[in-house]
């Protein structure tokens, strides 16, 4: 039994050297696979926002070109290494500078770009309102007055109407 | 009062077209570069021969890596002869051309290096990483790299002799 006992721990031991020698030989090859899984959505969205470099505004998603194939490699290579989707776009970003997006960044001198309508709209429907407000005021005083008549025309008037039969 | 709000609205226009005026003017494909000051991506690639070519092997040395194709008509064209008599005036001074080939055939780049006697090396980017860690969005593009690794000039188009003489001889200048 206790031949047997040896046995089995020796066997229990030979398994588990086995197994790390095993999962030893498989790191390097796993290190090569995608260490995360690439979501396709996530990897068009980022391309989405790219501009594709050798087009005219066309997105790296959307372009045909070799060189937008080439960074939608890219992209999703950066996924996979466990980069987040911010992190892609930085990483284009430093390379081609804030032209690389398509659409310019919320902040900075950039701002302007995304707050300049806005505030034109408001100033044009502030512009509008006062404009109508005082048009239909006029027009509602001009109503409020008696319309001035000729001195001469209402004696004609009061005329032709003393000889209606 | 009144006279102010009649000029205020033709006014308010000017900016919006001297800003338009100002962006007409621009070539939309002069693109400053942010790589411009910043050590400049190693790399490592084959020529269409299959030799490996390093640029951490020519740290210390001014180096020009030049971006082509031979689909690239007539820029490409151009600046090969230029950049290879500039090669032979230049590397008795230590200057190192690179040259690297994008989106492009073996064969095709082969007739193009053979067409014009191009004795500087030349690399293909087959997959684009180089092209990206450069920034570059066009061929040609060329940029000079100081001893120190650094990319200190991005030059679009057809590069001349006068405009290779004159970064080369700068960086060149400059102490190691």
């Amino acid at each position: 039994m206790r031949i047997l006992e040896i046995c089995r721990r020796g066997l229990a031991f030979f398994e588990m050297m086995l197994l790390a020698l095993v999962m030893a030989l498989a790191a390097p090859a796993t290190a090569q696979q995608p260490a995360t899984p690439v979501n396709d959505r996530t990897a068009h969205e980022v391309a989405s926002q790219l501009r594709c470099v050798v087009c005219q505004n066309l997105s790296v998603a959307d372009s045909p070109s070799e060189m937008a194939t080439q960074m939608r490699v890219i992209v999703r290579e950066r996924l996979a290494a466990g980069d987040r989707p911010d992190q892609v776009i930085q990483y284009f970003v430093d390379r081609y500078g804030e032209w690389i997006l398509l659409a310019p960044r919320r902040h900075g001198f950039t701002l302007l770009v995304w707050l300049f309508p806005v505030v034109v709209v408001i100033v044009g429907l502030g512009a509008t309102v006062l404009v109508v407000r005082r048009w239909t005021r006029r027009a509602n005083v001009e109503r409020a007055r008696p319309a001035a008549v000729d001195p001469s025309m209402r004696e004609r008037i009061r005329r032709e109407m003393e000889t209606e039969p | 009062m009144k006279r102010a709000w009649r000029w205020l609205i033709p006014l308010s226009v000017v900016p919006m077209l001297a800003l338009l005026a100002y962006g007409f003017r621009l070539n939309p494909r002069d693109v400053p570069s942010p790589l411009i000051g910043r050590p400049a991506s190693v790399f490592t690639l084959n020529t269409v021969e299959g030799t490996s070519v390093s640029l951490e092997a020519h740290r210390g040395a001014v180096v020009v890596v030049n971006f082509w194709a031979s689909w690239c008509r007539p820029a490409c064209y151009e600046e090969a002869p230029v950049l290879e008599r500039a090669w032979r005036a230049y590397q008795d001074r230590g200057l190192v051309l690179i040259g690297v080939d994008i989106q492009d055939t073996p064969d095709a780049a082969r007739q193009f290096i053979n067409d014009f006697s191009l004795s500087f090396p030349n690399v293909r980017d087959v997959t684009g990483k180089v092209s990206v860690d450069y920034g570059v969005y066009g061929v040609p593009e060329t940029f000079f790299l100081d001893r120190r690794g650094r990319i200190r000039a991005k030059h679009v188009g057809a590069v001349s002799e006068e405009i290779f003489r004159q970064h080369v001889e700068r960086l060149l200048g400059e102490p190691a």
